[in-house]
């Protein structure tokens, strides 16, 4: 799960991380009311920044500094609101509902601190790199021997030494060392027991009087333990999220949705996937990822149809199953019945395979619906994008 | 021969009394597995569908001489039956179990990485030796016993290669279902090492999916040591970016662990990668000479 970064810059605050002060604003008064604040207490300049979950946000002009509370309203008023388009959000952008007004820091080094689980070797990792502000996988295409990197034993903890070989690395004054090693033991703290799966700082920055912030924050959170962090949970923006994968959640549903034109509803993410796969590789495209578990029940089923039904992009539908505990004609019964609760008009191509097959499409074939059935997935895949492309 | 499972195994089912537990150690049963027991902490003393049911992991091997075990406990705490299992000095332990928080499987990792017992999954189908015995899932009546290997992250993609085999009359020596989660206790390498020293095993298919490098790393492993013939096939060839792809392990970030990379890895380590998940059987039987 995302979240924005005056949250995450909020839980770090807890732990001891120090960030730059500022206050979060919903509205343009707010906003105002915040760099008055600021200015009046002593800030030199304040920076309005977007607050959206997608990064490279200063790149799309959702980051402003200014100097005085006139500029700072301005700043306010074309960035809230706004469609902000970046690297990460794709072209339609993604509108800005909220701000982060901060004081400026007089920056002197931008570096970067990250965290994240090597699967190699199954250890959390510290990365730190003098490289700051720019995005880390570029840091590592370019020069991997930028990034110095710290295993960390779950046991220990990310230790002392560690910490000053990271501070050394990143090349901080050695009157800066201790205060950097307690930064880093901070944010390690934070990660694990939040069951963080992703921890940013960039930037890290040193200040001109020699103090270190948390210029930017960026935090995401294991979907799997959130059941024991319900703080962390309720920090979670649904209008940052596909409304279609919202509604897909509240029924459990493994939703992704894309841009294609062929819905897919599947068992099993790794058969969902080679779905979405075989479509492309028959020419046409996916509308989405779905996988309905293994134990799809009617009613998900028809829930499943209703999401994949509202994107108004679908041209036909692929139903892939195949049924290991999921009993096809348990299955085939549901379709139908969804079907022709919804009263779906869009072709619906199935590929069915497994406990109870026959039976699974007889059902299909009696119900006098619209239905195709494909004998192989490469034979159902064909049908499926014919009948699009028949639609479109 | 087969790996893994056979009819030596001696199997207990943590969380029996559940009703994952409890279907699967029947399905278990009737394939064949000798099941001898189960674990609920607090219902220990008790029978659930004629097997004994123990407080601990410990007093059930002690008890049943049990050298498996299969785990359906929920997640919160899963982990925590893991190491119960290793602690117990069970050999094989088969997690099931989806969705174990990360941190968890940290910890988890750091004790059984250098231990005796080794780990499949978790968020995984189990382990089938056809004709012999079957801890898991998988349903039972899609394989047909013989030589061909296979190893995969995901379930029903490892159904889906499994039946294309037997539609052709090809039978599995062992299939393997490693798990879809960012740690899983045996990895393609593990796998693929364990089928290639399998006498019985002639021929590999190897599953993966997008996310991680293990893909990247069984096919250095294939290459330098794999005499067998090996078919792979990644999905998620279009997956997005960012996106998490249902298993928590599947993701594509920083540009790293796309299906491209892996495929071209594969291929230039000698494996027939096929683009098509409806090929992998086909592809199998053309390089074994059964097409």
């Amino acid at each position: 799960m995302k979240i924005h970064e005056y949250q995450a810059k909020t839980i770090l605050a807890k732990y001891g991380v120090p960030v730059p002060r500022g206050e979060v604003a919903n509205t343009l008064p707010e906003a105002a009311d915040a760099a008055r604040l600021l200015l009046g207490g002593g800030a030199s300049g304040v920076v309005v920044k977007a607050q959206i979950h997608a990064g490279g946000r200063g790149k799309g002009g959702g980051v402003k500094v200014v100097r005085d509370l006139a500029a700072a309203e301005d700043a306010a008023k074309a960035i809230l609101g706004m469609q902000l388009v970046t690297h990460q959000t794709g072209p339609q952008g993604q509108k800005v509902q909220r701000l982060l007004v901060e004081e400026t820091a007089a920056i002197d080094r931008e570096l970067y601190l990250g965290i994240v689980l090597d699967r190699a070797t199954g250890k959390l990792v510290f990365m730190a790199s003098q490289a700051g502000g720019m995005e880390i996988e570029e840091v590592a295409a370019k020069d991997p021997t930028a990034i110095h990197k710290e295993e960390i034993d779950p046991v220990i903890g990310l230790a002392g030494y560690q910490g000053r070989k990271i501070a050394f690395a990143l090349g901080l004054k050695p009157s800066m060392v201790n205060a950097g090693v307690t930064f880093f033991q901070s944010l390690y703290k934070a990660f694990t027991e939040t069951d963080a799966s992703l921890l940013e700082i960039n930037p890290f920055i040193t200040t001109k009087d020699d103090k270190l912030f948390a210029l930017d924050a960026k935090m995401t959170f294991d979907d799997n333990a959130l059941f024991r962090h319900p703080e962390i949970k309720a920090l979670r923006d649904v209008a940052e999220e596909d409304p279609l994968e919202v509604e897909a959640s509240k029924y459990a549903l493994n939703y992704i949705k894309l841009d294609g034109s062929i819905a897919c509803m599947v068992n099993g993410a790794g058969l969902a996937m080679a779905t979405m796969d075989i479509i492309q590789y028959a020419g046409g495209s996916p509308a989405n990822f779905l996988d309905v578990g293994g134990g799809a029940t009617q009613e998900q089923i028809e829930h499943a149809f209703e999401i994949l039904l509202s994107d108004k992009n679908v041209k036909a539908i692929f139903i892939n199953i195949f049924g290991g505990i999921l009993r096809v004609d348990r299955l085939a019964t549901g379709v139908v019945a969804a079907a022709r609760n919804l009263n779906v008009t869009v072709p619906i191509v199935l590929r069915l395979e497994g406990t109870n097959v026959e039976e699974g499409r007889k059902i299909l074939k009696d119900s006098g619906l619209n239905f195709e059935v494909g004998a192989t997935m490469k034979e159902a895949a064909d049908l499926v994008v014919a009948a699009a492309k028949a639609v479109a | 021969m087969a790996v893994l499972v056979d009819k030596n195994t001696r199997l207990i089912v943590q969380g029996i009394t559940g009703k994952e537990g409890s279907f699967h150690a029947k399905g278990a049963a009737e394939y064949g597995t000798v099941v001898v027991g189960g674990v609920t902490p607090g219902k220990g003393g008790t029978t659930h569908e004629g097997w004994p049911v123990f407080n601990t992991v410990a007093e059930a091997v002690e008890k049943t001489g049990a050298n498996a075990t299969v785990i359906f406990v929920p997640p919160p705490f899963a982990a925590d039956a893991i190491l119960e299992a290793e602690d117990a000095g069970l050999p094989l332990i088969v997690a099931i179990t989806e969705g174990i928080p990360t941190l968890d499987m940290v910890k988890v990792w750091a004790k059984i990485k250098g231990s005796s017992s080794r780990l499949i999954g978790p968020n995984c189908p189990g382990v089938i030796s056809p004709g012999k015995a079957k801890i898991g899932i998988m349903p039972a009546r899609i394989h047909l016993e013989g030589s061909v290997g296979i190893v995969s992250k995901s379930g029903t993609l490892t159904y889906e290669a499994v039946h294309q085999l037997t539609q052709r009359g090809i039978g599995q020596s062992t299939a393997i279902g490693i798990g879809g989660d960012p740690i899983i206790g045996t990895t393609h390498i593990d796998a693929l090492k364990l089928l290639n020293e399998d006498p019985e095993t002639e021929a590999i298919i190897m599953i993966g999916e997008i996310g991680g490098a293990a893909e990247e790393a069984a096919a250095a492993y294939v290459k330098a040591h794999v005499k067998k013939p090996v078919v792979g096939f990644i999905a998620g060839q279009t997956a997005p970016p960012g996106r998490r792809m249902g298993h928590a392990g599947a993701i594509i970030s920083g540009g790293q662990g796309t299906a491209a990379e892996k495929m071209k890895a594969m291929t230039d380590a000698g494996i027939h990668v096929v683009i098509s998940p409806a090929d992998i059987g086909a592809k199998l039987a053309e390089v074994i000479g059964k097409a």
